[in-house]
C-alpha cells in the first residue's frame, strides 16, 4: 500500500513509560535527531520522584516530551499529538495529555493482565473502544524485538531493555528522522561491546522498517527545517547553560571559578556539570550542607574568585543569614534558586515560581539583592551571566531564578564565540594610597575591592555595620541609615546599566500580559494567537525582577488592564503593585506544572469579555 | 625573590578598640599570638584570620592581618571557601564553645575530616559571653547558667574528643594563663599541615568566672595539669612525683616515690598515636585524673587543597588547559546557515 507523506509545522511528541524503560534516553536521541534536521524544538522530561518506584505501577511512570518545528518553537508544547507507551500506566497517566484525534503507539505486549490491573484498568484500551477518538497503533514492541535478536544468544533482560530504540525507529520513520546520529551514539556508548552495539543497532532499524513495510502505517509526516539564526549551534538543558554561564563569566573576568554547592533536586546537575572542569579554573566545593555552601562562596569571593552557589527553595531559606552577610562585605557573588514545588520539601521534581518573594525580600534587615530569572533552558546562559556582569560591577550579591521546568529543559543554543562576550575583569585595588574597604566608586556605589594577599592593604570586613569608607565597625545611629541608604541606591543603580523593556505587540491597548521566568513561552505564544485574533493585547516579560527596569511604570499605565500569570498565588503581582499602584489582576495555578498556552489564552478571552 | 619582612609584635597590633572585659582570658589569646607571628615566617598580606560571632569572634579586629568576621557559627566554612579556592594564604579561624561547638558544629567537623589547612583556635569559655551569659554545648552537666536556673541537665562535649571523632589531624590544648605554653601550641598549630585544632581554656571573668581554676592558678595547676610532651613519659605534680599509666586501656594516676612503680611504667606520648590521642583526650571527662595540655595528637595526612590541586594538575595533564570555546563546540553541533 503507498504511504502517504504530510508536510507539517510543528509536532508534539510524548515518549512514556515505566521509569526502567528508557523514555529519557528515546527522548534524548530523539531530540538529537531533531537538532540534526534543523527544526527548532524545546523539551521537557516528567519524571518521578522516587528513584524506582513500583514497575508498571502510575507514580512510576516517567515520560519525555518534544515540541519541534519549521517555525519558532517556544514551549515543549501543551498537548502532544502523538503518545508513544510502554506500559498501561503511561497510557492512563498522559492520555489527558493527547490532542484529540491524535496518535497512540502501544507497546500491546506490555498490555497484560499484571500491569492493566497496575494501572487500573478494569480492560484492556486497546482492545475494548475507550481510544476511538484517537488513531491508535497497537505494536507488539517486546516480541518484534525478541525476533530481531533471535540469534544473538543475549539474556532475555538485555533484549527487553533494548525495546525502546524500537519504538524510536518507528517514530523516526513516522517522524522521517535520520537514523545516523543515533547510530553513531550506540557505537560511542557500547564502545567495546560488539553484541549490544548490533543489538540496539537492529533493533533500532527493525522499528524504522516496522513503519516502512506494515500496512497499518500509513501516513509519515514532514517537518521542514526553521528558520533560525545562523551559526553553529548544540542542543542545552538550562542547568547546563546555567553551568557554562558561570564559567563563561568567569573566564571573561579572568578570574577563577568556585561553587561552594549541596545536592538538590532539581539543581544538582549544575554542581556536577562544573565538577567536571578541573582543568578550566573551575572549583567545585560539596559542602556539609547549604549554609557551608554558600559561605564557602563568599570566603572564596574574599580571596578574589567568582564565589557561586546554587541550590533549589529549601536550600535558599538555609542560605538566608549568609545573602544578608554578603550584602554587608558587598562582594560578588551569584546565587542560583532552580525553583521547586514547595513549602517544605514539597514537589521535588515539579516546577513552580513560588520562591520570588523569598528571593527579593527573604532575609532580616535591609538587605537588597538584585533578581534576575531565566526565561528559557537557553536564557540560563545569558541570565547567568548578565548575573555575574553585575555582581562583579556593582560588587553584591545577584540571585538568579531559573525553574525545573527549564533546567531539565533543552532547546538548539546558538552557540556565542567565547571572546564576544563583554569583558567582566573587575580592578583589584593594589595601590595603598587612598584605599578604604567601604570607598566607592561615585558611579556605580560599588566599594574597593582589595584582596588577601595583597601586601599593605590588610583590612577586616565582617557582618556588623560599617561605618562608611573605613569600613570600621560603628553603631552610629545616622551612619547605619547612610549605609542602609547607599546599600539601597546602589542597588538602584543597576537600572542605568540594564536595556529598557521591550513590549511584543502595541504599546497601549485593552490588555497587556506580564511574566516572568519560565512562564514566557506559552504567554508569548497566547498573546500571539490572541493578536492574531485580533485582539488588543500585548505582552511584556521580565527578565530583572529586582530592580525593575525604569520604563516599567510607563508601559503599565498605557493599558487597560493588566493580567500577570504566575505558578504561585501571586507573587510578582504583589511587588508591581506595591512599586506601581496598579490594578493588575493575577492568574495562578499551582500544579506543579508549566502554564499551556491555551490556558492562558482563555484566560485573555475572559478578561478581554469582561472589558 | 620573596623575603619575609621582619615583623615584630607591634606589627600585628591594630587600632581599634579592644572591646573584651577587663580581665577577660581573650586578651591573653591575643597577646600570645601576637607574639608568635613575627616568628611563623608568614607574611602578614597572607595571612586571614576568619571568625563567627561572639565575643572570642571579635578577634580579627585586633590583629593587622587581613579579618573577616562572619556570621555565627560559619566561620570555618567561609575559611574553608577561602583556603580551597586560595591555598596559599594562612587561614586562622578564631570562634568560641558556642560558635564552633553549637551552631557551627556541622561545619567544624567537616573542616577537621577533610583536612583543609585551617587553624582553628577555639576559645572555650564554657558559657555564651556575647550574649551574656547562657549555657554552651561544653557548660559542666549542672552548672547554674542564666539559662539553667536549676543546673544544666546537658551532657557536654570534649572538645578534643570530637575532634579526634572527626578525624582531625591536629588535636591539642592549651590555656590562656599560661602564655609561654599558649605560645608553642599556636606555633606548632601554625607548622602543621593541615587542620589544626587548638582548644584554649578561656576566663570568663564576667559569666563563667574560674572554670579552668584548678589548671590554671598557681597552688592547684601542678597538681592537676599534666603537660604532654612527644616522647616522654606523663610525670606531673610539684615536685614531679607522680605520673600517669595505662591499667589495661584505663590511666591512672600513680605515685613515683612509694617505689611501686617508675618512669618505665608510666605512658610515653605519641603523638602519633591514635589510640593514645583517644585515652587522653578522654581523660578530661574523668574524676582524680590530672587535665592533658598540649599536643594530644599531630599526623601528616594530604590535605584537601593538595588533593584538590593534583586532580586539577593530573586533568590537565592529561587533557591541556581547558579551552572553553572548544567544550562549548563539542560533541553534538550542527550549522544553521
Ligand atoms: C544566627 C544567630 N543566632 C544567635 C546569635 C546570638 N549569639 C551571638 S554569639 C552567641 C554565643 C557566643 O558564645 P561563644 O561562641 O561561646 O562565644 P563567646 O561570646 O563566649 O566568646 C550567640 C548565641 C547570633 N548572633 N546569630
Ligand atoms: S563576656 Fe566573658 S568572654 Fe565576653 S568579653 Fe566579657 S569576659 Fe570575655
Amino acid at each position: 500500500m503507498a504511504k502517504i507523506t504530510k508536510n507539517i509545522d510543528e509536532v508534539t511528541i510524548r515518549f512514556a513509560g515505566d521509569s526502567g524503560d528508557g523514555m529519557q534516553l528515546t527522548g534524548g536521541q530523539f531530540t538529537t535527531a531533531t537538532a540534526f534536521v534543523g527544526n527548532d524544538l524545546a523539551t521537557m522530561p516528567d519524571y518521578p520522584a522516587e528513584i524506582r518506584a513500583p514497575a508498571g505501577s502510575l507514580a512510576g511512570v516517567s515520560s519525555f516530551q518534544i515540541n519541534f518545528g519549521a517555525t519558532e518553537i517556544r514551549t515543549p508544547g501543551d498537548q502532544s499529538d502523538c503518545l508513544v507507551v510502554m506500559n498501561p500506566a503511561a497510557l492512563k497517566v498522559y492520555l489527558k495529555k493527547l490532542r484529540e484525534g491524535g496518535s497512540i503507539i502501544a507497546n500491546a505486549d506490555n498490555f497484560n493482565e499484571k500491569n492493566l490491573r497496575l494501572a487500573a484498568y478494569e480492560s484492556n484500551p486497546l482492545q475494548n473502544d475507550s481510544l476511538g477518538r484517537y488513531q491508535v497503533y497497537s505494536v507488539e514492541i517486546s516480541k518484534l524485538t525478541q525476533n530481531a535478536l533471535k540469534d544473538l544468544n543475549l539474556s532475555p533482560k538485555i533484549v527487553d531493555r533494548t525495546k525502546n530504540f524500537f519504538a524510536l525507529g518507528l517514530t523516526y520513520w513516522m517522524y522521517n528522522r535520520p537514523m545516523e546520529p543515533t547510530l553513531k551514539w550506540i557505537k560511542e556508548k557500547f564502545a567495546g561491546k560488539e553484541d549490544i552495539i548490533e543489538a540496539n543497532t537492529r533493533v533500532l532499524k527493525a522499528g524504522h522498517a516496522y513503519g516502512e513495510t506494515t500496512e497499518i502505517f500509513t501516513v509519515r509526516f514532514e517537518v521542514a527545517p526553521a528558520q533560525l539564526p545562523p551559526g553553529r549551534y548544540r542542543s542545552i538543558t538550562g542547568n547546563e547553560a546555567t553551568a557554562w554561564g558561570l564559567m563563561a563569566a568567569a573566564k571573561r573576568a579572568n578570574l577563577e571559578l568556585f561553587l561552594g554547592s549541596y545536592p538538590i533536586t532539581p539543581a544538582s546537575e549544575i554542581l556536577q556539570e562544573l565538577s567536571k572542569y578541573k582543568n578550566y579554573g573551575v572549583k567545585t566545593f560539596q559542602a556539609e550542607d547549604e549554609i557551608a555552601g554558600i559561605t564557602s562562596a563568599i570566603g572564596a569571593s574574599y580571596g578574589g574568585a567568582l564565589g557561586a552557589t546554587n541550590t533549589s527553595g529549601p536550600g535558599l531559606a538555609l542560605k538566608t543569614e549568609a545573602m544578608g552577610l554578603a550584602v554587608m562585605l558587598e562582594l560578588p557573588l551569584i546565587i542560583i534558586d532552580v525553583q521547586r514545588g514547595g513549602p517544605s520539601t514539597g514537589l521535588p521534581t515539579k516546577t513552580e515560581q513560588a520562591d520570588l518573594l523569598q528571593a527579593v525580600y527573604g532575609r532580616n534587615g535591609e538587605a537588597p539583592i538584585p533578581v534576575f530569572a531565566a526565561c528559557s533552558p537557553t536564557d540560563c546562559f545569558d541570565t547567568t551571566f548578565e548575573a555575574a556582569r553585575i555582581a562583579l560591577k556593582y560588587m553584591t550579591p545577584v540571585i538568579v531564578l531559573t525553574d525545573g521546568y527549564i533546567a531539565n529543559g533543552a532547546e538548539p543554543w546558538l552557540i556565542p564565540r567565547i571572546s564576544e562576550l563583554p569583558d567582566l575583569s573587575p580592578t583589584f585595588v593594589t595601590n595603598l594610597e587612598g584605599f578604604a574597604p567601604y570607598k566607592r566608586d561615585p558611579q556605580t556605589l560599588a566599594r574597593m575591592w582589595a584582596i588577601p594577599g595583597t601586601p599593605g592593604l590588610e583590612h577586616r570586613i565582617g557582618g556588623l555595620e560599617k561605618e562608611n569608607i573605613t569600613g570600621n565597625i560603628s553603631y552610629d545611629p545616622d551612619n547605619h541609615h547612610l549605609m542602609i541608604t547607599t546599600r539601597a541606591e546602589k542597588i538602584n543603580n543597576i537600572t542605568n546599566d540594564i536595556p529598557p523593556a521591550k513590549l511584543v505587540g502595541d504599546e497601549s491597548g485593552d490588555l497587556l500580559v506580564v511574566s516572568w521566568g519560565s512562564t514566557y513561552g506559552a504567554v508569548h505564544n497566547a498573546v500571539e494567537t490572541k493578536r492574531n485574533e485580533g485582539l488588543s493585547v500585548s505582552h511584556l516579560h521580565l527578565k530583572y525582577i529586582n530592580p525593575l527596569q525604569k520604563n516599567i511604570g510607563e508601559i503599565l499605565k498605557n493599558f487597560k488592564q493588566i493580567l500577570v500569570p504566575e505558578i504561585n498565588l501571586g507573587q510578582l503581582i504583589k511587588i508591581l503593585r506595591d512599586k506601581y499602584l496598579v490594578d493588575a489582576v493575577g492568574f495562578n495555578l499551582v500544579r506543579g506544572l508549566p502554564f499551556s498556552a491555551v490556558e492562558i489564552e482563555n484566560k485573555i478571552d475572559e478578561m478581554i469579555k469582561r472589558g | 625573590m620573596n623575603t619575609i619582612p621582619i615583623y615584630t609584635t607591634k606589627d600585628f597590633q591594630s587600632d581599634q578598640d579592644v572591646r573584651w572585659c577587663p580581665g577577660c582570658g581573650d586578651y591573653s589569646i591575643l597577646a600570645q599570638t601576637q607574639r608568635v607571628f613575627p616568628d611563623l615566617g608568614i607574611p602578614k598580606e597572607k595571612t586571614v584570620f576568619v571568625s563567627g560571632i561572639g565575643c572570642s569572634s571579635r578577634f580579627p579586629y585586633y590583629m593587622i592581618t587581613y579579618g573577616f568576621h562572619g556570621i555565627h557559627g560559619r566561620a570555618a566554612a567561609i575559611a574553608s571557601g577561602l583556603k580551597i579556592a586560595h591555598p596559599d594564604l594562612s587561614v586562622w579561624v578564631a570562634t568560641g564553645d558556642g560558635d564552633g561547638m553549637s551552631i557551627g558544629g556541622n561545619h567544624f567537623i567537616h573542616a577537621c575530616r577533610r583536612n583543609t589547612g585551617l587553624k582553628i583556635l577555639l576559645f572555650n569559655n564554657q558559657i555564651y559571653g556575647l550574649t551574656k551569659g547562657q549555657f554552651s554545648p561544653t557548660s559542666l552537666q549542672g552548672q547554674v547558667t542564666k539559662s539553667t536556673p536549676f543546673g544544666n541537665i546537658d551532657h557536654p562535649f570534649n572538645p578534643l574528643s570530637l575532634a579526634l571523632g572527626a578525624q582531625a589531624t591536629f588535636v591539642s590544648r592549651t590555656l590562656d594563663r599560661d602564655p609561654k605554653h599558649m605560645q608553642t601550641v599556636i606555633k606548632r598549630a601554625a607548622a602543621h599541615n593541615g587542620t589544626a585544632f587548638v582548644e584554649i581554656y578561656q576566663n570568663c571573668n564576667v559569666f563563667n568566672d574560674g572554670a579552668f581554676e584548678l589548671w590554671t592558678e598557681k597552688d592547684s595547676k601542678d597538681d592537676n595539669v599534666v603537660v604532654l610532651e612527644n616522647g616522654k613519659p606523663l610525670i606531673f605534680g610539684k615536685n614531679k612525683d607522680k605520673g600517669i599509666r595505662l591499667n589495661g586501656f584505663t590511666p591512672e594516676v600513680v605515685s613515683l616515690i612509694d617505689g611501686k612503680y617508675t618512669t618505665s611504667d608510666l605512658i610515653l606520648h605519641d603523638e602519633k598515636d591514635p589510640m593514645l590521642a583517644f585515652i587522653l583526650a578522654g581523660m578530661s571527662g574523668i574524676q582524680n585524673l590530672p587535665r592533658p595540655v598540649g599536643v594530644v595528637y599531630a599526623v601528616e595526612k594530604s590535605t584537601y587543597e593538595q588533593l584538590m590541586q593534583n586532580q586539577i594538575d593530573d586533568i590537565t595533564t592529561k587533557k591541556g588547559i581547558g579551552d572553553l570555546e572548544k567544550l562549548f563546540n563539542r560533541g553534538e553541533t550542527w550549522e544553521v546557515k
